[in-house]
This record gives C-alpha cells, sequence and structure tokens, in this order.
C-alpha cells in the first residue's frame, strides 16, 4: 500500500473534480471564493501548523492586500494580473513589517502583537479615504489579463483562478518539502535545540512569516478581483478568527488540512440556511428554518467540539486512523 | 470663594485652552474616559485573575460580561425584577454559569498549549453570541436607568448624568475590594500560592481543583457585574462583549498577564487616555490602546506591572 | 485505500450539490435584501418583505401568466452580502426584479450589480442620492426619498427658523456623508454656517463622547445625519446629557418606527421631512390598517413605499408585456402613478418625483389615539425638494 500514490491520486481526482466543476452545474463564483479562502488558510497554516506559529491577525494580509489590488485596478487602471502582484507585495511587505515587530517576541506574546498590529491595520482602512470605509471598495473591474484575455466571463475567471490557487499550493508543497521547510519544522519541534545546531532562527520565522503573509495576499487580491469588492469584512479580526478555523477543523500541519477545512466553513457559512430547510422539510421541524441566522452558534459548537475531541482536525483524524491501520496491518506480519 | 454648589464648579477652573480645545471639553471627555475605563478595569480584572490562576486567556470574558448585561434585560422585561436585584443575581447566575464551564469544558485543556484555551473560550464566546443572537437580533435592546440614579449633576462644564457617576463609583469599590481580597487575605495568599506551585499548595491540603473553579466563576461573575452596570449606557446587543473584549485583552497585556493591581490602573488610565485621544484626535482614540499595547510588548514584555514568568 | 478514496468522492459529492446552480425561468423572482436584523430592522427589515407580498398577493400573484416569487435575505448592512447575495440570485435563480434595501452603503454597491447584469432595481430604504445622481444607472429606481430632499425640506425649515450655525453628527458611511454634505449645502445657500462635525461609527453604542464634542462647539443646532437605531440611540444620550438646554435637535432622517420607540416625551417638536404618513388621508388609513393587522405595527414610509413600488412594477410590466428590464424601465418611465403613496412620474436619472411633507412630532397632550404622532406643518411639491437638472451630474439627465 504506497500511500504517497494515494495522496496524488487524491490531489489529481480533486484537480479534474475542480477543472470540470462549472459544467456539472457548479456556480463559479462560488467555488472561486472556495479556492481563494483555501489558499488563505494554506497560507496560514504554512505559519501555523510547520512553523508553529500563531498569528492573530492573518486578516491584515487578506484584507490589505485586497485593497491594494482593489485600488491599483479599479483607480489606477492596471491590468489584473499587475493588480494581483502589487497586492501579493502589499501583503509581502505588511507582512515583514508585522512580523519584524511580532517574531521579537514569543508564544501567546507573539499572537498579541499581531493582533494589535491588525487592529491597527483595521482601523486605518476605516479612516483612510481611498478605502471606501464603510461602504467597501466596490465596483472593481474584472479587466484583461494581460490586455488580451477578458475576465469578464465567469467561466474564463473561474480557469484563470484555478491555474493560479493551483500553482501558489503547488509553492506551498515545494517549500515545505524543502530543506528551508524541515527547518522550519524543526523550529516547531523545538526551538533552542534548532538555535543550538546553528540556525539563524529569527530569520527563518520571519521569512516563513513573509511567505505567509504573502500568500495571504495573493488570496485576498484574488478574491477582490473575482468579487468585485473589498470591504472591511477582509481585515475584521472574526476573519483572523475564521481563518484558525479553518485550519484547526481541517487539520493543522497536514497539507490537506487546510483546504478541508476552509470547504467546511465557507460551505458552513453560506448554506446553512438551505440546509436548515432541507433538514425542516425532511424532519417537519420548524426550528431547523432559523438554522440559517445561527451560523455564529454553529461555527462556536464546531470550534469547540474540534478543541476538545478533534484536536488533529478532519484530515489529522483521518491520516492518524490511516497511520494506525498500516500499523496494525504490518504488525500482523 | 468656594462655590455654593456644584453649577459653578467650572468658575475655579483656569479660563484657558489647551491646543485650541477649551478646559471644560476637555474635563468632559476625561470624565467620560472615566468611565469607560471602569469598565477596562473590572473586565480586566476578572481576566487577569483567571489567567493568573488558570494559565487560560479567557476570550468568553465578553460573552460573560454580555450575559450579564442581556440577564439583566430579561429579568426586568419577563420577570419584572428590578436592576439592584440584579446586581447581585447576575453575577450569581453567571457565575454558575462560569463553574459549569470550566468543569465541563475547561479542565480538558489545562495540560495543552495556550493556544487551545482561547480557541476553546473563543468557540464558547461564538456559541453564546450565536443564542442569543438568533433570539434577539443584533439591534440594541433598550435598557432605562433605575430611577435613583435617574438625572444629572449640572458641574458646570458638563452635565452629568449620575448613573455614570455611579458606575465609577460601583467599578473603583469592587475593584479594591478584589484586590485586596487577593492581595491581603488568607484566601487570597492560597489562591496565589496556587499559581505559583498547585503540588505544593495541595500537598498542604488545599483543594486546588476547587479553588480553580470558583476562581474562574468569579471572573465570571466579574464580568456579569460589569454587565449589570453597562446595561443602562450601553445597547444591550449579542455583540457588545465583542467590541470591548479586543480592547480588554490589550489592557491585561500592558499591565502585566497576572498582576491584579496593574489591571485596574491600567483599565482606569487607559480610559482616560482614550478620552483624552478623543478630544485631539478621535479618530486615533480606537487604535490608541494597540500602539501602547505594541510598545509596551516591546520594550517590557511581562507588561508595566507585571513579573515575568 | 479504496475507503480513503471512498470519503474523498463522498466529499466532493457532496461539495457539488452545494455549490450546484440552479436555474429556472418560468417565474417572476422579486429579491428583496434588506437590514433585517439591526439598527435598520424597524425601519423597513420583514415587514418590508410583508408589503412587498401584500402587493404580489393583491396584483393576482401572477403577472403575464407567470406566478410571481419573492425572495428575501438580510445583508446585515454589508455590502459584500448584499452584493454577493443580488449577484447569486441573478445568476443561479433567474432573478427578474432586485430591492435593494436600507443602507446606502449596500444599495450602491447592489445597484452597481444590477445594473451589470440589466436587472431592474428599486430601491426604497437608503437615503443617499448619490443613486440618481453621480451613480445614476438606467436600471434603478429611487422610490421613496433621499437626501437632497430631506436636506431641502428640514434643512432649509430650520434656518428659516432662526438655527443659522449647525453642528453634525453623522454616521460614518455613504448614508451619513450624503445628509451631512445636502444639507450644509442648504444652510450654506440660505446664509448660516456649519461650525463642524464629528463621525460615528454605524450602529455605535454609546454617543456620549460625540454629543459632547458637539455640545462644545456652541453651535445653536445639532443635526442628526444618521437614522434607525443610531438616531434613537443619539437623542436618548442628548436627552441624558441635557444636551437640548444648549442645542436645538435636528433630526434630518425620522421614521415612525423611531418616535414609536422613544416616545412623544423625547421627541416632541422635532422637525422632519417625510414620503408618507399614515394618517394623511382615506386611503393611507385603509392601507394602514391592513398592514397593522398584519405586523401590529403602522407602516413607515418605506415599507409604504415597497408596496406601492411592487404594485407600479407589476403594472409596468403588464404594460411592456415582457420582463426585459429595459424594455420595462422605458414603458414605466412613461407611465404616470397615483396611489395612495404619492402621485407623479419617473425622471430619466430613476427619480420618482412626488410631494413631500414637512412635519412636526405632536406634544404627549396633542397626541388622541396610538401612532397618533404627526402634525403636517406643509406639503412639500416635488418639484421643489428633489436635485434639480443644474445640480444633476447624472449622465442619463440631460
Amino acid at each position: 500500500m504506497n500511500s504517497k500514490n494515494t495522496v496524488t491520486i487524491g490531489y489529481g481526482l480533486l484537480l479534474l473534480a475542480l477543472i470540470a466543476a462549472p459544467f456539472l452545474g457548479a456556480y463559479p463564483v462560488f467555488v472561486m471564493k472556495l479556492m481563494c479562502f483555501a489558499l488563505f488558510a494554506s497560507a496560514f497554516n504554512l505559519l501555523l501548523g510547520y512553523t508553529g506559529l500563531l498569528s492573530f491577525g492573518h486578516a491584515a494580509f487578506l484584507g490589505g492586500a485586497a485593497y491594494v489590488a482593489g485600488h491599483a485596478i479599479k483607480v489606477w487602471g492596471l491590468t489584473p494580473e499587475v493588480g494581483l502582484l502589487l497586492g501579493t507585495a502589499g501583503g509581502a511587505l505588511l507582512g515583514l513589517l508585522f512580523g519584524w515587530l511580532a517574531i521579537r517576541r514569543q508564544g501567546i506574546y507573539f499572537s498579541m502583537i499581531t493582533l494589535a498590529l491588525a487592529q491597527m491595520l483595521f482601523f486605518a482602512c476605516l479612516q483612510a479615504p481611498f478605502t471606501g470605509g464603510e461602504d467597501g471598495l466596490q465596483g472593481v473591474p474584472r479587466g484583461k489579463l494581460f490586455g488580451v484575455i477578458d475576465l469578464q466571463s465567469d467561466l474564463v475567471m473561474y480557469y484563470v483562478a484555478l491555474v493560479i490557487v493551483v500553482a501558489a499550493f503547488l509553492l506551498i508543497v515545494r517549500t515545505i518539502h524543502s530543506p528551508f521547510g524541515q527547518v522550519l519544522k524543526g523550529i516547531k519541534e523545538n526551538e533552542p535545540r534548532a538555535i543550538s545546531l546553528g540556525y539563524d532562527t529569527h530569520r527563518f520565522k520571519l521569512l516563513a512569516f513573509v511567505l505567509s503573509a504573502a500568500l495571504a495576499g495573493l488570496a485576498g487580491s484574488l478574491k477582490t478581483l473575482v468579487l468585485g469588492f473589498a470591504t472591511l469584512s477582509d481585515v475584521h479580526w472574526t476573519a483572523s478568527g475564521q481563518v484558525i478555523l479553518m485550519t484547526l477543523v481541517g487539520g493543522l500541519g497536514t497539507l490537506s488540512g487546510p483546504l478541508i477545512g476552509s470547504a467546511v466553513v465557507v460551505l458552513l457559512e453560506n448554506k446553512i440556511g438551505e440546509f436548515g430547510n432541507l433538514l425542516a422539510a425532511l424532519t417537519s421541524v420548524e426550528w431547523f428554518k432559523t438554522l440559517g441566522e445561527s451560523v455564529t452558534m454553529v461555527t462556536g459548537l464546531i470550534f469547540v467540539i474540534c478543541v476538545l475531541a478533534f484536536r488533529r482536525g478532519i484530515m489529522g483524524e483521518i491520516i492518524a486512523w490511516l497511520a494506525q491501520r498500516r500499523a496494525g496491518s504490518s504488525a500482523k506480519h | 470663594m468656594w462655590p455654593s454648589d456644584l453649577n459653578s464648579l467650572h468658575l475655579l477652573l483656569p479660563p484657558m485652552e489647551i491646543f485650541g480645545v477649551s478646559l471644560p471639553g476637555l474635563l468632559s471627555q476625561l470624565l467620560l474616559g472615566l468611565v469607560n475605563g471602569s469598565f477596562y478595569a473590572i473586565l480586566s480584572l476578572g481576566l487577569a485573575v483567571i489567567f493568573g490562576l488558570l494559565n487560560v486567556i479567557n476570550f468568553a470574558h465578553g460573552a460573560l460580561f454580555m450575559t450579564g448585561a442581556l440577564l439583566t434585560w430579561m429579568a426586568m422585561n419577563y420577570f419584572g425584577i428590578n436592576y439592584w436585584l440584579m446586581l447581585v443575581l447576575a453575577p450569581l447566575l453567571v457565575g454558575l454559569f462560569g463553574v459549569l464551564i470550566e468543569r465541563l469544558l475547561l479542565r480538558w485543556i489545562y495540560k495543552l498549549d495556550h493556544l487551545y484555551g482561547l480557541l476553546l473560550t473563543l468557540g464558547l464566546t461564538l456559541l453564546i453570541e450565536g443564542v442569543f443572537r438568533s433570539i434577539y437580533g443584533v439591534s440594541g435592546l433598550g435598557y432605562d436607568t433605575p430611577e435613583l440614579l435617574e438625572g444629572a449633576t449640572n458641574l458646570g462644564f458638563m452635565i452629568m448624568p449620575n448613573y455614570r457617576a455611579w458606575v465609577v463609583v460601583a467599578s473603583v469599590v469592587v475593584c479594591i475590594g478584589t484586590w485586596y481580597v487577593i492581595e491581603k487575605t488568607k484566601l487570597g495568599a492560597y489562591l496565589r500560592a496556587g499559581t505559583e506551585n498547585p503540588r505544593l499548595v495541595e500537598a498542604f491540603g488545599i483543594n486546588v481543583p476547587v479553588m480553580v473553579t470558583l476562581t474562574y466563576a468569579f471572573g465570571a461573575a466579574l464580568a456579569a457585574f460589569a454587565g449589570v452596570l453597562a446595561a443602562p449606557v450601553y445597547q444591550v446587543t449579542p455583540l457588545m462583549g465583542q467590541n470591548l473584549i479586543i480592547v480588554v485583552f490589550a489592557v491585561v497585556v500592558i499591565g502585566g498577564m497576572g498582576s491584579i493591581m496593574g489591571s485596574i490602573l491600567t483599565g482606569l488610565g487607559l480610559g482616560v487616555i482614550e478620552g483624552f485621544t478623543k478630544v485631539f484626535y478621535p479618530e486615533a482614540s480606537s487604535t490608541v490602546v494597540f500602539v501602547i499595547m505594541v510598545i509596551v510588548l516591546l520594550i517590557r514584555p511581562a507588561g508595566l506591572f507585571g513579573k515575568e514568568k | 485505500m479504496k475507503k480513503q478514496l471512498k470519503v474523498l468522492a463522498l466529499m466532493l459529492g457532496v461539495a457539488g450539490l452545494a455549490t450546484s446552480a440552479a436555474h429556472a425561468q418560468d417565474k417572476v423572482k422579486i429579491g428583496f435584501i434588506t437590514d433585517m436584523s439591526s439598527l435598520y430592522a424597524d425601519v423597513e427589515g420583514k415587514n418590508g418583505a410583508v408589503a412587498i407580498q401584500m402587493a404580489i398577493d393583491d396584483f393576482g400573484g401572477k403577472v403575464l401568466g407567470m406566478p410571481i416569487e419573492l425572495l428575501t435575505a438580510d445583508h446585515q448592512n454589508k455590502a459584500d452580502i448584499a452584493a454577493s447575495k443580488a449577484r447569486e440570485w441573478i445568476d443561479t435563480q433567474g432573478l427578474t426584479m432586485l430591492f435593494g434595501g436600507t443602507n446606502s452603503g449596500t444599495a450602491l454597491a447592489s445597484a452597481k450589480v444590477a445594473a451589470e447584469k440589466k436587472r431592474v432595481y428599486i430601491n426604497n430604504g437608503a437615503a443617499s442620492s448619490a443613486l440618481t445622481n453621480d451613480q445614476c444607472t438606467p436600471y434603478t429606481v429611487h422610490y421613496a426619498y433621499d437626501t437632497v430632499a430631506l436636506a431641502k425640506g428640514t434643512g432649509s425649515a430650520i434656518v428659516d427658523g432662526g438655527g443659522k450655525s449647525w453642528y453634525f453628527l453623522t454616521a460614518d458611511y455613504a448614508f451619513g456623508h450624503a445628509l451631512e454634505a445636502d444639507t450644509t449645502a442648504v444652510v450654506k445657500a440660505k446664509g448660516g454656517n456649519v461650525v463642524g462635525a464629528v463621525r460615528h461609527p454605524l450602529n455605535a453604542s454609546d454617543f456620549s463622547s460625540f454629543l459632547l464634542q458637539a455640545q462644545n462647539s456652541k453651535a445653536q443646532i445639532l443635526g442628526l445625519a444618521n437614522a434607525g437605531g443610531d438616531t434613537i440611540n443619539s437623542i436618548k444620550a442628548a436627552k441624558e446629557f441635557g444636551i437640548g438646554k444648549s442645542m436645538k435637535l435636528a433630526g434630518l432622517l425620522i421614521f415612525i418606527s423611531d418616535v414609536h420607540s422613544l416616545g412623544l416625551r423625547n421627541t416632541e417638536g422635532l422637525q422632519f421631512t417625510t414620503s408618507w404618513y399614515w394618517d394623511l388621508n382615506d386611503e393611507t388609513r385603509k392601507f394602514s390598517a391592513r398592514f397593522f393587522e398584519k405586523t401590529k405595527r403602522m407602516p413607515t414610509e418605506i415599507q409604504a413605499a415597497d408596496y406601492s413600488a411592487t404594485m407600479n412594477y407589476l403594472k409596468a410590466v403588464e404594460a411592456a408585456k415582457s420582463v426585459d428590464a429595459d424594455k420595462v424601465m422605458t414603458t414605466w418611465r412613461g407611465m404616470k402613478m397615483n396611489d395612495f403613496f404619492g402621485s407623479g412620474q419617473l425622471r430619466a436619472d430613476g427619480r420618482y418625483v412626488h410631494d413631500m411633507y414637512l412635519m412636526e412630532v405632536k406634544k404627549p397632550a396633542e397626541s388622541t389615539k396610538p401612532w397618533d404622532y404627526y402634525k403636517l406643518i406643509k406639503k412639500l411639491p416635488g418639484d421643489s425638494v428633489f436635485t434639480t437638472k443644474a445640480e444633476s451630474k447624472c449622465p442619463l439627465w440631460k
């Protein structure tokens, strides 16, 4: 039983499904939103699951980049790929600034600094005239990619987005499996030992932070392009909380975890109303209809259950269970 | 020489302007800031107590605060129970709820990383807020000022509603009381010893798990007390805790995560600083707390009054 | 390995079901997105949907042989939710027409989506005059009232009454900014002056510090450039801090639900402009009685407008013999409208021009029955209160 083959087949199937999705009747805009959040969660997981740093302000990179990209495309009239690049660069720069300040401290203090900095960015976005404050940055045009490919059509936008997200995800995979990624894991396991081995852990952590922020920025910029707006919800601390939830539910420190986790959380938010109506129709229990208004409640419940019982997340549990089975079956021989 | 009534208090003040803002204007904002600071003080006090003993960052503190306010409103609306009774009843009820939370949920995660405590209480917050939200929506529920405290006093430079003055007084009394119990009594000594070295304290025959549970319950009760005080001031909404909790975190971090007096002083102080900022640069008033927190964390990571653990 | 693949396949299947797009072109679907749970919930909210459904039922439930379905959603005052929902309904539910609800920020966002996808867009709840000015579209209908009418009606009346120096308490988003700007223009044009303004976040919990700043400005008039829950809380806090002793309050947007919540004691003497009142004449009373039966509350001007707009839209569809947005809009602009809500016509920029009313809140002693809150000061002809051609930047109205 080759687990590596299984994993590759699994990803292959997923990719096929995504390629075929619009033709199977899926709403492209919704799937694109899913992909953006999957990228956001994967970028966050790079920092938390693989480097062991819990950032409480990751929304700053998602939203900050979203505004930068939106502004570049709408106001400066730049083409989408330049807008995305600028957004990603914006995310990276913010990551450099936040990281440089936060990495001086460890543990909970690190997290608190990221939270404080993210809050400051939130209020800056609230006040700055170019973000549109409460109204948000609306009406960001899709434009023409490289000046040629018209992104107005949802279908074209979809495949472009798919390519970008897959490329970014492959970058993360490459990073994890590289020597750099190994050092990060080492730092997560036991930082003092990594230092004693001669690694400048400070620089490695900062690099991981910037990379994570840049990719989160890419996710945010892409989201702006797809949906056509950037709003304060993208920089609010609840978005930071959401990405933590996605990673936790999916499985910390697994590559596929954030993908599953983000899918679960986004589907939950958007479809719980329909799910409730379905349940109500099936069971004739009227109360299920109000489920649509209880997204917060259900989210909270999942959080609590995950922390108490499913700490490894969905993928984490599956992987552990499979490893156990394999160990059990090999012990028999 | 002294004015015969409060109305002319302002005549004592020099008729000056600081940076283009009149002194009365400044004073009124500072006084209002003190009211906000009182809430920060009580809430950060509870948070500091819980962190000091349980090593748990209780994100649910804001939700417990909100529960206190909401219970007060519900008591008035459905049972006609008045404000003064709720000042005692709400903390009791929420304290009991705190016992449940600690026994059923928190005890499983003590051995784990701080992260999980925070995430668990975050989930709890969403759960509690979600339940109330699905029943009451997000719009504010109005709660009238209790009759005894209605009306206002004309201080000359502003008209100060009596109720807000009461908030400051009540908060300060409760804070000083708590500080006294923790720092100066035997019970407090056990608590502090339990923080330092639970095994040793247990060896002395003190039931540490019970102490832990009661400490959490007490922190929750403090939050609920603040909630009762807040009901006539802020809008009672499921989200009222959310807005405060982030600021309160910052207060606790600035004051020093385990320091009781640190939280009280920082809470009050920050309220005043916020008020001050509102006069000169209103847009920055919400950010100033975080700026201070970052600076403090970089220079004195243990906080202004804390001790490095 | 098989199990893992099965699990994956199952997950993909579920995901597929969840993301699928459905299409139904044999119904006329009317969408209604507004604030249903927050500070504007009483001003339009769920009862706005009740009003629209009443109109649908009164019309017969069908138009051009197709049944009419009403879809509702809560945008929670978030522009991204409003825009996303609008887009989703149009792309996957075959939405025919969209009602954008309260909150000017969300209204401008959803109006853009509707215009992009060529759907008729009606707004009663939001006030920003930008909807028919610099952000006008061929498909936007701004039906009930807007910030220009409010400014010209209330602002003029107060300045004429002697209130020359103003200070604004403004909700910090599209609506507040628009109302403050439009009122400032009126005040200045009449020789008054604006001493300053303070911006508060939408749905603020505590107005005390803002009010003290206002008081410190020593202006005569405190202009409340906010609405719904924010206005209610501003007035409550103003009373608490005795602001009324040194400044006069000007409620630039007041709904009957606000007065009902605050009580006459707290609102007596407030002067403001409205597009409709339940107790104006027999026709308005008739509609209001029916609405009251269903909701136990008297309708606000917005809810009445929701009914009226639905009726007139369906009539336009019938007359145009099509649901195509361009055809309907052309037909509608040519129609003369006259019902319990008002009479007038749609302008080229999408503005429904009808009369407005300057009202004053009665003293408690003057009120003789429940919900008897207003007395009419004077009627304001439509042409005198809405944006004039000279002032308009809308390219559709030349």
